[in-house]
């Protein structure tokens, strides 16, 4: 397993990523102060999954891993949002 | 054919594959609560006033830096720097605990204040708003059950390396502790916004 | 000394490892798939005797109105246990549990899964599971009486051992993802060399759409009885109306596992027709890719329908079109497979062996309660039969009729390579009629009486399906026979049957290129794959 090679992730890059992670969460919690309307729940999921794109990309080491493993993580959440999405045809339509 | 006993991308694709199973797990949670919001709006934003945001910010920030810890962690473990790489995981735990000891402060206020599961108290309020707390316990309860167990994966690896069974040239365990660790903290960034920030 | 290691290696992963005694703990501590596969199948074996003893005492009780042998109460907790134990004990862990541990690497040319200390934690699970189940029905207020279903608000109110019950599917459902987890990365990472994605058997290829089933649908079902539990002991109030919650949510939440659950069920079966029908067809499977297709297109197609148990609950009206109209799309890769066995069986040269016989049947019954289900998907004929009988014989044509016989089918194909031995295939082709003609007897009466207006679930009914409900609890008794007819063959074959070869079906997936049975170490060398999985032309004859 030695032989293979690993891409190891700096520490500056881990660093950095950390500190764009303290960036967005202060966004959003600034964000929530401001009445948006309806979009009040885009922007705050919308910047929960920049957040959590970096999370799963740098820090989990998705970005670097091959095309199997990031089909599979599509694939996954790809359920999860078809599960939500079509219980809603029942919800939103009653 | 990959050797079974030392397969580590195969072990790596089957933690993700847990991975994938929390995630559905927690799904189904995440979808009561985009249909309870959808149906009471109004209710969940005045319950989710009663959220401390400022202590939900800082259990933002641990579980955070928490992940950064773990992450450089495992480089540190790659680079072959071992005390470093201790240091930092005993660090991630210590965030864990950080959080969970906020954590209790929070659900103990609540509480003591008659906000719980089935009380007299919850329920006398409306409809929205018993759901809404509902789903606050159950969902931050179920997180803070993966925290622990998040907590004690990463203690077991920490083991594991003073007994010398992982290593810079070995290091899976690790890293899918760390995985672990990461999706603890994925979950928290979606609870943040949806339980505390939605006002 | 020569005779004692010729007997040791006649019994192959049977006989104790070199240097050690057959202990229970080499056993039941055994990393070896194929001895976790024979754990899981002598497990399954017995609760699947267990769940036809109270299937068995279902009809028996329905066999006139009013009460014949039990109250309503015991009633109701003898259907709900037949189902609890048939779906999470028997029918879904069966074939991938037993034959997939058994043969999925072998097929593949591996020396065992991914993760076999995994593989035997999942096997301890499913004992922990099965103890739980148990364990419902001899404490508190005795076995839960919802149903299979556990529908909230009678769920939540009920005092019967929901809580027991529902921790040992938890507990299932949870061994059930771990196999799956298991043979996923399996298949990914431990195939010989040479064996590539187009040259696996389909078998294979139907364990690794089940498997992601497994792990993608199981969880929902977790969180679900999880909460339902929650619920009774806290009083959440996540799905009590009375408390802002939408019990509806329940369904979905419910169904969003419980309908792929079904081709958790069915997809490895349809794998193991596709390994015999080649066989003893003598001919090259028709259609490979799109059998192969067919299972992915399955597995995915199946996760979008599931409102379909849920057109009269009180949803709206464009989720019933919407889950109508893709419950008639998921028809459609199943027909396909149909189509490519017959047509494999065409111009084949046929020969009639117990699988075939097992095979034939499968396609038989599975069709007819496929195209029940086309009745229960059209939203406006569904209104009618929901809750109906309608429903009870069209699930039975497809699980029983479809999985049950590929079951059998599996077990008759693989049993001499597992044993080592033959058993007597007059029998088995007797009890295999025999249980044929039974569970036609038995459930085709249901389809009409259900569509006579028979609600399911009831204890007591009106006269006029008196003669309907006796002729099916006839055919129970006639199913029973032939059931145990086929199981006394085979444990008879399995003590005393003469010896099989290594390949008696001249097959030419791997696991018929290794000894009968299969020693601990499966292959000597790893083997090199160079054709296809139903690639006739080079085989000699056993005998």
């Amino acid at each position: 397993m030695s032989a293979e090679h690993h891409h190891i992730v700096s520490f500056r890059q881990n660093t950095i990523i950390w500190l764009v992670l303290l960036v967005f969460t202060a966004i959003t919690v600034a964000a929530s102060r401001f009445d948006f309307g309806f979009l009040n729940i885009v922007v705050a999921l919308g910047i929960a999954t920049c957040k959590a794109g970096l999370v799963t990309l740098y820090f989990m080491h998705l970005r670097y891993e091959g095309n199997l493993i990031r089909l599979m993580v599509f694939i996954a959440f790809a359920i999860l949002a078809i599960a939500i999405g079509f219980t809603f045809f029942d919800v939103a339509y009653r | 054919m990959s050797n079974v006993h030392n397969d580590y991308l195969g072990a790596k694709i089957g933690m993700w594959l847990f991975l994938f199973t929390e995630v559905l797990l927690f799904g189904g949670l995440f979808l009561l609560y985009a249909i309870y919001l959808h149906q009471h709006p109004a209710e969940f934003h005045k319950a989710s006033k009663e959220l401390d945001v400022l202590l939900g910010t800082v259990n933002t920030v641990v579980l955070i830096t928490s992940s950064f810890f773990v992450a450089l962690s495992i480089s540190a473990l790659q680079q072959g720097k071992v005390v470093l790489c201790k240091r930092l995981l005993t660090a991630t735990v210590g965030c864990a605990l950080i959080f969970l000891v906020i954590k209790y402060f929070e659900w103990s206020a609540k509480i003591h204040h008659g906000i719980y599961p089935d009380s007299d108290q919850l329920l006398l309020r409306p409809a929205g708003e018993i759901v809404y707390f509902g789903l606050y316990y159950v969902m931050t309860g179920l997180h803070g059950i993966h925290v622990i167990i998040g907590g004690a994966v990463l203690l077991y690896a920490l083991r594991l390396i003073n007994a010398g069974r992982v290593t810079a040239d070995n290091f899976i365990f690790l890293e899918n502790s760390g995985l672990y660790w990461h999706l603890v903290d994925l979950v928290w960034i979606y609870l943040f916004p949806l339980f505390y920030l939605i006002v | 000394m020569a005779t004692a290691d010729a007997v040791q290696t006649s019994r192959g992963f049977w006989g104790p490892l070199q240097g050690t005694k057959n202990s229970i703990g080499s056993w039941i501590f055994s990393t070896d798939h194929k001895r976790i596969g024979i754990l899981y199948f002598y497990g399954i074996i017995g609760f699947f005797l267990v769940g036809l003893l109270l299937g068995f005492l279902v009809r028996l009780e329905l066999i006139a109105p009013g009460k014949t042998i039990m109250d309503a109460q015991t009633y109701n907790a003898i259907f709900t246990l037949h189902g609890v134990v048939m779906i999470f004990l028997v029918v879904i862990p069966s074939i991938p549990a037993a034959f997939g541990n058994i043969f999925l690497p072998i097929q593949i040319g591996a020396e065992d899964v991914s993760f076999p200390r995994l593989n035997n934690f999942s096997w301890w699970l499913y004992v922990t599971g099965a103890v739980l189940a148990l364990s419902s029905l001899f404490t508190g207020d005795g076995p839960p009486d919802t149903g299979w279903t556990f529908y909230v608000p009678f769920s939540n109110v009920t005092t019967t051992n929901v809580n027991v019950a529902l921790a040992a599917v938890f507990v299932l459902g949870f061994s059930s993802i771990l196999t799956g987890l298991n043979f996923i990365t399996t298949i990914h990472r431990l195939r010989a060399e040479g064996m590539t994605w187009t040259r696996l058997p389909l078998f294979v290829w139907s364990l690794y759409a089940t498997g992601w089933i497994q792990v993608l649908a199981t969880p929902v079902l977790g969180i679900t009885v999880l909460l339902v539990v929650v619920e009774r002991v806290m009083g959440v109030g996540l799905f009590d109306a009375t408390k802002g919650g939408d019990p509806l949510l329940y369904q979905h939440l419910f169904w969003i596992y419980s309908h792929p659950a079904v081709y958790i069920m069915i997809l490895p079966a349809m794998g193991v027709i596709s390994e015999i029908i080649p066989v003893f067809s003598r001919k090259k499977i028709f259609g490979y890719k799109m059998i192969a297709f067919s299972s992915l297109a399955i597995a995915f197609a199946g996760s979008l329908v599931w409102a379909h148990h849920m057109f009269t609950s009180g949803m709206s009206d464009t989720a019933v079109l919407v889950f109508s109209f893709l419950t008639f799309v998921v028809a459609i890769p199943s027909a396909i497979k149909v189509f490519n066995w017959v047509s494999t069986m065409f111009k084949g040269a046929i020969y009639l062996e117990p699988p075939m016989y097992y095979a034939m049947a499968f396609i038989f019954l599975f069709s007819i309660g496929g195209l029940t289900g086309l009745v229960l998907g059209g939203a406006g004929t569904d209104i009618h039969v929901h809750d109906t009988y309608f429903v009870v014989a069209h699930f039975h044509y497809v699980i029983f009729g479809g999985l049950g016989f590929g079951l059998f089918g599996a077990m008759h194909y693989w049993f001499p390579k597992i044993y080592g031995k033959m058993y007597n295939k007059r029998v088995a082709n007797i009890s295999c009629l025999v249980t044929f003609i039974g569970f036609n007897v038995l459930y085709f009466p249901l389809f009409v009486i259900g569509l006579q207006g028979m609600p399911r679930r009831y204890y007591d009914y009106l006269p006029q399906y008196t003669t309907g409900h006796f002729i099916s609890t006839v055919g129970s008794w006639i199913l029973a026979a032939g059931l145990l007819l086929m199981l006394w063959n085979l444990f008879k074959g399995a003590r005393s049957g003469p010896r099989a070869g290594d390949n008696p079906w001249n097959a030419v997936t791997l696991e018929w290129q290794v000894p009968s049975p299969p020693p601990h170490h499966n292959f000597v060398e790893e083997p090199v794959v160079t054709h296809g999985p139903y690639d006739f032309r080079e085989v000699t004859s056993d005998e």
